[in-house]
């Protein structure tokens, strides 16, 4: 996973957003819940309230012109049913108590008719939920109002409200719990196309330019798209680069090789001997130039054809025995002698045969061009997995602090000075020898002279 | 001699206060200064193994008053008078006083352990559970099968008035809390309530202010029955009574509890909590239970199926307590129960 942490991330913005919205609900479904759960309670000891007002209405009766009511012991006993609340109740006749708590205020009637009327108010010292219920009673020819009032205490309301309360709280906890749990699952869920993607462009190696084929959502292809687009441009770039090397290294070489056929010619004519040494050293220089160009050649096409390997199997022994055929003669001209010592058994390696005489042959010349004349160089193949191509001289040796840097490109030994070099032959061979999953070891010599450069290549 | 003027002015005032009658007061001092004040329906000889039982426990001392359930209701909801504890066998004044705010919450493992119906908006303790029963006299009943319900009664009744004339006893509800508590439950309960009054009425019924009265009358040979005596008292009694029979109605069977409340003026509230705890675990003391006679609460006795139904605790009972109910009511009983 290559998304930064400390900064901003998607997934953590999905996370706390929907754990938002999660909180959000939960609010809301608490207090909804808890509004229709306490307005269903409200309604029932309204209800029960209004019952018992009515049934006390009802128990009103006339006797010899007097009204009278006979309270039914239902009338209060359902009130004590559903919870331990405290009761009053007060009938009123012409505004006049006629029975029951004379205190008890009357709740205010906005309206008419004989549907009952609820109020809450204070009584002593509790909140108590009233309600008046209307009757007109006729008795000895006069018409009398009558008004019965029962009231309870809420402390039964209070106690439900309570465990309604609790119960809210406890659903809603579990549901933005669950919520929660459901939205980390689904953001990593939602961003695992991108943590594919990423970790299928992580793993592609340095030179992988190919174009990204991972399967991606809709919402993934246009960056897939602008990566792919880039990529083009990037080979296209890298292309022309390599391809105007390759074309600059040919011009500068083909001219090259006239003037030093010319120069050779004019050198023969020479006879001065300053001028025949001015000619000489032309020529070198016409030389390493060209040696130069060539290898800026080498490497171009290193660079170009790792990137696509032809492999194919290959005898390293074959490889070295090739290389010393090659470079025996530019050997000879510094009397060099190069022994091979080659194992008997036939080895393979899968490898591309171009990269590889390249490189075997970057190594040998190196080792050619420092050695001073009248010396041996043993070009040595150690069997094994990996099997090892090494290529000894006695010559001046790498300088311990230069071994690290000297695959570099362009980066020269700080001995060779007086020796014309471009910097790129160790290059090459690392380059050629990573390509094939291998490696470049050197090795200055303890002794202080003669290096042991060597190609380490897996073998078969 | 100002001070003594004062005293004086002082003592007249709290003996005017004291408007409501009390019919005994004993005092059992205790080595501890705290003072529990108990008013009381409870005979002190009923209660007086309880009260010593108690200060074996708490070294607190008690005064024990002694009123009738109605004087115990005009000391309390009338005048405020400071009593820690107030006992009653009137379970529909101490309903009324708890639900009109004059009596404290309180709650303990104890009476926690109550069952429902024996305490209401934990204020009202119930600590027994005392049957209405039919108290008998075995030797009136020689010849005669002994009734096992209501309906029984009245065809006994109808067919042997030579045998009854003047010879049953029972509650004068006019005066007994007790006894409007069970009338007025027993009309709630069976319509052959009002035909056994009328019946008793034409008998010329004789009424009686208290249970021991009934009891003894009973024992005399005076009553051939009482009806709606308090079932602790006669079973306290069978003893040493030979001549008395007890029965328990078998269409149901009204039990009233007697019942504990810790009034609004308490000054002691804390060994109020402590008596009432001890009261809660009277079930634990067979010793007490013995010694007073008192059945316990035990649960399980209110179970639906049995036909002895404890009179429920709650507003109900404010209904009897209505004044135009009450009037009614004692109307109706008077013309039924009063016929010559």
């Amino acid at each position: 996973m290559t998304v930064a942490r400390g900064q901003s991330s998607i997934r953590r913005r999905l996370v706390v957003q929907l754990a938002l919205v999660a909180a959000l609900l939960s609010v809301a479904f608490f207090f909804s819940l808890r509004v229709v759960a306490e307005r269903a309670t409200e309604a029932t000891q309204d209800n029960i309230l209004a019952a018992s007002a009515t049934s006390i209405a009802d128990a009103l009766y006339t006797d010899a012109g007097v009204v009278r009511v006979e309270i039914p012991y239902s009338a209060l006993s359902m009130l004590g049913t559903v919870s331990e609340d405290r009761v009053f109740y007060h009938v009123r006749l012409d505004g006049e108590t006629l029975t029951g708590y004379d205190d008890l205020p009357v709740p205010e009637a906005s309206g008419t008719g004989r549907d009952p009327r609820f109020a809450t108010y204070l009584y002593r010292g509790d909140t108590v939920r009233a309600v008046v219920v209307r009757r007109a009673l006729n008795a000895a020819g006069q018409v009398h109002r009558v008004e019965v009032v029962v009231a309870q205490t809420r402390l039964g309301l209070a106690a439900i409200s309570a465990r309604i309360t609790t119960t809210a709280t406890a659903i809603g906890v579990v549901f933005f719990l669950a919520a929660t749990a459901l939205s980390t699952f689904a953001a990593q869920n939602a961003l695992a196309p991108l943590s594919r993607l990423a970790e299928a462009v992580r793993r592609r190696g340095p030179r992988d330019l190919r174009p990204v084929t991972a399967e991606t959502p809709t919402e993934l292809t246009p960056l897939v798209g602008g990566l792919n687009g880039f990529i083009d441009r990037l080979r296209a770039a890298l292309t022309r680069s390599e391809d105007l090397i390759v074309e600059a290294a040919h011009r500068v070489r083909t001219p090259l090789a006239t003037v030093r056929t010319q120069a050779e010619m004019v050198h023969l004519q020479m006879e001065k001997p300053e001028n025949r040494a001015a000619l000489r050293q032309m020529i070198r220089a016409v030389d390493e130039s060209s040696r130069s160009a060539g290898q800026l050649l080498d490497h171009a096409m290193v660079t170009l054809r790792s990137d696509q390997l032809e492999t194919e199997e290959i005898d390293p022994g074959e490889l070295l025995r090739d290389a010393v055929d090659r470079l025996s003669p530019t050997a000879d001209l510094k009397d060099i002698a190069i022994t091979l010592d080659l194992p008997d058994m036939p080895l393979s390696v899968q490898g591309d045969t171009i990269l590889l005489q390249n490189a075997v042959r970057n190594i040998l010349d190196n080792a050619i061009k420092y050695s001073p004349a009248d010396t041996v160089i043993t070009a040595r193949l150690v069997p094994g997995d990996p099997c090892r191509l090494e290529i000894r001289d006695q010559g001046r040796g790498f300088l311990p602090e230069d071994v690290a840097r000297m695959p570099e490109r362009f980066s020269r030994g700080s001995n060779v000075g007086d020796v014309v070099g471009s910097g790129l032959g160790l290059t090459i061979v690392r380059d050629v020898a990573e390509a094939h999953g291998g490696a470049l070891e050197i090795i200055s010599s303890s002794e202080g002279s003669g290096a042991c450069v060597t190609l380490v290549l897996p073998c078969c | 001699m100002r001070h003594a003027c004062l005293a004086l002015l002082l003592s007249l005032a709290a003996s005017l206060a004291h408007a409501f009658e009390l019919e005994e007061s004993r005092r059992y001092p205790a080595p501890g200064s705290a003072e529990l004040r108990i008013l009381s329906t409870a005979d002190a000889d009923v209660f007086e193994p309880i009260i010593e039982a108690f200060q074996a426990l708490y070294p607190i001392a008690i005064t024990y008053d002694v009123a009738s359930s109605a004087q115990v209701m005009v000391a309390l909801y009338e005048e405020g008078a400071h009593y820690d504890l107030a006992i009653s066998s009137a379970m529909d004044l101490q309903t009324k006083l708890a639900n009109d705010g004059f009596a404290q919450r309180y709650s303990s493992d104890a009476t926690a352990a109550l069952p429902s119906w024996a305490k209401w908006r934990d204020r009202v303790f119930a600590f027994t559970q005392e049957p209405a029963v039919l108290v008998l006299n075995a030797e009136a009943f020689e010849t005669l099968e002994v009734p096992t319900n209501r309906e029984g009664l009245i065809a006994l009744l109808r067919d042997h008035p030579d045998v009854f004339g003047g010879r049953i006893g029972t509650y004068d509800v006019r005066i007994s809390g007790a006894g409007y508590l069970f009338a007025t439950q027993d009309s709630r309960n069976t319509e052959s309530f009002w035909r056994l009054t009328e019946v008793m009425g034409r008998l010329g019924t004789r009424l009686y202010c208290c249970s021991a009265e009934m009891i003894d009358a009973v024992a005399r040979g005076e009553l051939a029955l009482a009806y709606n005596v308090l079932g602790s008292y006669a079973r306290a009694r069978l003893p040493n009574t030979p001549g008395i029979v007890i029965v328990e109605m078998d269409d149901f069977v009204s039990v009233m509890l007697r019942t504990a409340l810790i009034p609004q003026t308490a000054q002691a509230p804390e060994a109020a909590g402590q008596m009432i705890d001890f009261l809660a675990g009277l079930r634990l003391r067979p010793d007490l239970l013995a010694a007073t006679g008192l059945p316990p609460v035990v649960s399980g006795a209110g179970a639906d199926e049995s036909v002895i139904r404890p009179i429920r605790l709650g507003p109900g009972l404010l209904v009897f307590l209505d004044r135009l109910r009450r009037d009614t009511f004692l109307r109706s009983w008077v013309s039924s129960i009063e016929q010559e």
